[in-house]
């Protein structure tokens, strides 16, 4: 069923929008990530706008971290000062991002920077996950513990302050940092970050891993959010009905994909999400290396007269 | 006094005393439908436009009478932007700003173009893709200009936005004509106009229009300009449906287990 989506102003095929949404909503159940630097490509390679895309794919996040965050919360495996604190360098990374993408919109540069981002970013995340699962297959066969973690340069930073729930006593300045940057790739790639934020979070500020999850939800809700509603005043670039159709495959994939997760074995599925994240990866980075066959490209979306 | 006049203007028309000459062979037009809608689950529509020549003499003799019918869509401003390599990628280099291009055009004749008018009658009415695009204010200062407006017209061609539909107008007994446009899913809105040309020796004989209306209805009219009028109540209302989606989400799946 062909269907018109009203702001990105493209016909698309609905039940391909469902599966794209159930799928990354199963890889988000599995492996507990938010799944948006999949989707937003996905929705590139369908010919969504990328601007579109991006803002799009941050409402969807909304919606699929709310849900995951509602189980944390019951759990009390959330930090809400460390949340706090993070979402406060947050804000101020998504309403940077938000400005150098309206501008560079502007200018026909914004599909570069975000394939540009993507191709780094998802590089650099596919070849560590890549690498960590097949030490971690190898471990577990010689059967030898894990290292320890070191707490380095991080915890000499002035402006102390006390995380009751993670068990922490460091500087703001850190997890500041590690805020802003998350909130900056959210706004520019229309991402959680929580492929970037968690491991900053375990092996940066030195957080215990079962709040890991629960925080970082808890601060890509309201990065997220905040970026929606950014992107809808700036760029009028989000599609309600497209981001309900990815909500809706997503909601069912997510409950698919914990329920799988019990049964198969972790790092072997790590190494398969590994493969998949270095593909979309590989296709972005072919399509900036490789001559298109059209020099040319048209933009009437936001043209003054 | 009064209806006598009504009377004579009425009447003024086929006495040939009116400033310009009533032709001798006239369109009458039907369309299919006069307004498309774009629903959600719109794919494109194809509109059929048919129509008679009414003449009040018997069918002169020479050479046939030709039909050409265009369709053309709302004009917009267009940014064609031109991708180079560099530092081993391609990005977007230079761009030319086109002011006025339509955002749909099809042109349909029976027989070729070429056969159906000349350079001069196609340049006055602009009909053929190459003379609409002339008056479409590319910038000047340029000098690829050129190579712009025609990467434009070729993409645009490619998503059957740009229809050159040679051979594809029936006409029978020189009288009765027909033709299909097919309006793809991604059309922009507003008023389309179709324009109806009846040619003998390559010259414009009689010229018809009407309007078509092109809207976005129900959801998406109201997402639409809700999006463009009230951007941040639009926001808010994205983030409130994907916290209640979400939320429902998580109280859907407890109840399901248990």
């Amino acid at each position: 069923m062909q269907i018109y989506l009203p702001i990105a102003e493209v016909s698309v095929n609905a039940y391909l929008l469902l599966g794209m949404g159930g799928l990354v909503g199963v890889l988000s159940g599995m492996f507990g990530v938010g799944g948006g630097f999949l989707l937003t490509p996905l929705l590139f390679f369908i010919g969504i706008p990328p601007p579109v895309a991006v803002a799009t794919g941050a409402n969807q996040i909304v919606a699929s971290s709310i849900s995951g965050v509602l189980a944390h919360l019951r759990r009390r495996t959330v930090d809400l000062p460390m949340g706090l604190v993070l979402l406060a360098g947050g804000l101020v990374g998504a309403a940077v991002g938000v400005q150098v993408f309206t501008m560079l919109d502007r200018t026909g540069q914004v599909d570069l920077l975000v394939t540009l981002c993507y191709v780094v970013f998802l590089g650099a995340v596919g070849a560590l996950m890549f690498i960590e699962s097949l030490s971690a297959l190898r471990r577990s066969r010689k059967g030898s513990p894990p290292k320890r973690r070191k707490h380095g340069w991080v915890h000499s930073l002035p402006v102390k302050m006390k995380f009751r729930t993670s068990g922490l006593y460091i500087s703001v300045f850190p997890p500041l940092a590690v805020g802003f940057i998350v909130g900056l790739l959210a706004a520019i790639m229309g991402v959680g970050g929580g492929f970037i934020m968690v491991p900053a979070m375990i092996y940066l500020l030195g957080m215990p891993t079962k709040v890991v999850i629960g925080t970082s939800l808890f601060q890509i809700i309201f990065v997220t959010g905040f970026v929606t509603v950014m992107h809808a005043t700036a760029s009028q670039t989000v599609d309600v009905l497209l981001a309900l159709i990815l909500i809706i495959g997503g909601v069912v994939g997510a409950q698919v994909g914990t329920a799988l997760a019990v049964r198969m074995k972790a790092e072997q599925l790590r190494i398969l999400l590994a493969l998949l994240v270095l593909g979309v990866c590989a296709k972005l980075a072919l399509d900036l290396l490789i001559e298109p066959a059209e020099l040319f490209s048209l933009q009437t979306r936001g043209v003054r007269p | 006094m009064r209806r006598l006049r009504t009377l004579v203007l009425a009447l003024l028309p086929l006495l040939g005393l009116s400033g310009a000459p009533a032709p001798a062979e006239e369109v009458v037009l039907g369309l299919s439908q006069d307004e498309i809608p774009i629903t959600a689950t719109f794919t494109g529509s194809e509109i059929l436009v048919f129509g008679a020549v009414k003449r009040f003499d018997p069918l002169p003799a020479g050479p046939p009478l030709r039909v050409i019918v265009t369709v053309s869509g709302p004009d917009a401003p267009v940014i064609v932007r031109r991708k180079e390599r560099r530092f081993g990628i391609w990005v977007n280099v230079s761009s030319v700003r086109i002011g006025e291009a339509p955002s749909f055009y099809a042109v349909a004749s029976t027989g070729t173009l070429a056969q159906a008018i000349s350079e001069t009658e196609d340049l006055r009415h602009e009909i053929s893709i190459p003379k609409v695009m002339r008056t479409v204010g590319a910038a000047t200062d340029n000098p690829d200009a050129p190579e712009f407006a025609e990467a434009l017209v070729r993409i645009r061609a490619e998503e059957e936005l740009y229809q050159i539909l040679e051979n594809s107008v029936a006409f029978d007994d020189q009288t009765l004509f027909w033709t299909g446009v097919f309006l793809p899913p991604r059309l922009t809105e507003g008023t389309y106009a179709v324009r109806i040309f009846l040619t003998r020796e390559r010259e414009v004989v009689d010229e018809y229009m009407t309007l078509i209306d092109v809207r976005k209805v129900g959801l998406e009219r109201w997402l639409h300009r809700l999006a463009i009028e009230q951007p941040l109540y639009y926001g808010l209302m994205a983030l409130a449906l994907a916290a209640v989606a979400g939320w429902g989400a998580s109280a859907a799946a407890r109840a399901w287990r248990g």
